[in-house]
């Protein structure tokens, strides 16, 4: 009986939001492989196609990309796989960090009732994104083996760019979502944000055609970084240097860090707002 | 026996001097646009809401409470608060033992999964693991009665049979706090008996109960103890019977 006698709560006693969020967060770690499956699933549930889509998805807008630029980027080689290692990190920032804003949404009614740690949606988000991602690797290898882009040893780099996008679209993810719960045109405004990114960050095109004096508006983009790091060890098949490294690794690790400390920072006053 | 009476007096939920404050806008800023605006404008304004107003209670393991009061009076954010979705503005709650709060009617379902989904999905969402759903995964589809239907999508269910299968999720394992927000009031009549007779059963296993309830009926009947809140005023606590005549004089 004195054993029963335990506290489980006290709303007075609270570590660092930042740090008993991530607690928090491990002790539901069954609810992001849920929250993860979940979504893998429904996308594409009621489509015969299924999961088969995640893969063709990139694979089209390739092909369009590379049928309507393929006169301007003649010069290129491999210029289809050139755009799809771009698209397939692109997709998992854009798609990931917009996708956080709208799980909380979904969220919301559940956080009004039941306590959740609120970075799940953010977490399960970047989570679906990493999978995305490692699905597309399918279709990239098969257009590699195509055009004839030689697959070095290198490509078994690729863990590193994907996991420093991860942190990058997590702390951006959480910024944004966490505005939204206030302003919810934070979402609108994010999605053209995200529409102009996309054509400052050599997607689609060489950084080469750009003129030597607003490159260093590349320099200071945390994408132009991460998609070259992803692009380096698969496109160009080199291993990256660590000058090349840094630069995106700075930038993950401090999104990551201010995101998650204003986002939890303000995370009890979610459920008032939500 | 000595046990048993130890057992009644030892506190579940402690609230003491909790309050809750919503501020709410004069003026509804839907936008960050029009919040900088009036920012800049200095015309942002609060007023201040107390939805919980200094509140002091203690609940016993082993008793039903319920609460009662109008629409506003501070119920679900009494219940919200006890549940950690809330925290207070000021006081302090304690609890002793794990809560299993019941989700509205449909809330943490997805439509396109199966029953079998979201079984899983929503017994994650109310903290449990892998092992401890498929302990209890037929016992739910048994209680719940949806065993044909178990791997259909929920979009084709209907609305009685999202509560069963909410009930059976939420109260498959034994809680020691259990929270019911006006739940019973879905289902039909042999369903909601089959619910009350499993809280009473949990509830002579040692748990304890914390229902929200416009039945004045069900709160007289099933409730060792009733709180009548106003305004965010605990008025007043005691005998269910009494505290529901006050409820009816007062309106």
């Amino acid at each position: 009986m004195e054993n029963q006698n335990r506290v489980t709560y006290d709303s007075a006693k609270q570590g660092p939001h930042a740090l008993s969020e991530l607690q928090d967060l491990f002790r539901y770690r069954f609810l992001l492989e849920q929250l993860i499956k979940r979504d893998l699933t429904t996308r594409y549930k009621r489509s015969v196609l299924g999961i088969a889509w995640t893969m063709l998805n990139p694979l089209g807008t390739m092909l369009i990309l590379s049928f309507v630029f393929s006169n301007i980027f003649k010069a290129t080689h491999s210029y289809p796989v050139y755009i799809l290692t771009g698209l397939t990190i692109w997709n998992l920032f854009s798609q990931a960090s917009m996708a956080t804003t709208s799980g909380l949404v979904w969220g919301g009614t559940l956080l009004k009732q039941i306590y959740l740690p609120r970075t799940v949606f953010g977490v399960s988000a970047v989570g679906t994104g990493i999978v995305n991602v490692l699905l597309s690797l399918i279709p990239l290898i098969l257009v590699m083996l195509i055009t004839q882009t030689p697959i070095r040893i290198t490509i078994l780099f690729i863990p590193i760019p994907i996991i420093i996008a991860a942190m990058f679209t997590l702390g951006v993810g959480l910024l944004v979502s966490g505005l939204a719960i206030y302003f919810p045109d934070v979402a609108d405004m994010y999605n053209i944000l995200l529409q102009a990114w996309f054509y400052l960050t050599p997607i689609i095109y060489t950084e080469e055609i750009i003129p030597k004096q607003f490159a260093g508006l590349f320099f200071a983009n945390p994408m132009y970084w991460i998609v070259r790091l992803f692009r380096l060890p698969t496109y160009f098949g080199v291993w990256p240097q660590w000058a090349d490294i840094w630069p995106a690794l700075i930038s993950g690790l401090s999104a990551l860090i201010i995101g998650w400390f204003l986002f939890t920072a303000r995370s009890d006053e979610y459920s008032y707002r939500v | 026996m000595m046990a048993n009476q130890r057992a009644e007096i030892l506190p579940v939920v402690d609230l003491s001097d909790v309050s809750v404050q919503y501020n709410i806008p004069t003026e509804k800023i839907g936008t960050l646009k029009e919040f900088a605006i009036r920012r800049l404008q200095g015309k942002v304004s609060y007023k201040k809401f107390w939805a919980l107003n200094h509140v002091n209670l203690t609940i016993y393991r082993g008793e039903v409470f319920g609460l009662i009061g109008n629409n506003g009076a501070g119920k679900s954010t009494m219940l919200k608060v006890m549940s950690k979705v809330l925290r207070p503005a000021t006081g302090r709650v304690i609890l002793y033992g794990k809560i299993a709060p019941l989700l509205e009617l449909g809330a943490g379902f997805h439509p396109e999964l199966s029953g079998r989904e979201n079984i899983y999905l929503n017994g994650a969402l109310l903290g449990y693991s892998k092992n401890q759903m498929d302990d209890v995964f037929d016992e739910i589809v048994d209680f719940s009665e949806l065993k044909a239907f178990i791997d259909a999508p929920i979009r084709t269910y209907s609305s009685g049979m999202y509560a069963r299968l909410g009930f059976a999720v939420a109260t498959a394992h034994f809680p020691e706090i259990l929270i019911i927000d006006e739940i019973l009031s879905v289902g039909d009549e042999s369903f909601r008996h089959k619910c009350e007779a499993r809280i009473r059963n949990y509830q002579s296993r040692g748990s304890t109960v914390i229902m929200v309830s416009h039945g004045m009926g069900s709160i007289e009947q099933l409730c060792d103890r009733a709180g009548l809140l106003d305004h965010g005023k605990l008025v007043t606590v005691g005998d269910p019977k009494e505290v529901v005549a006050r409820y009816r004089a007062e309106n």
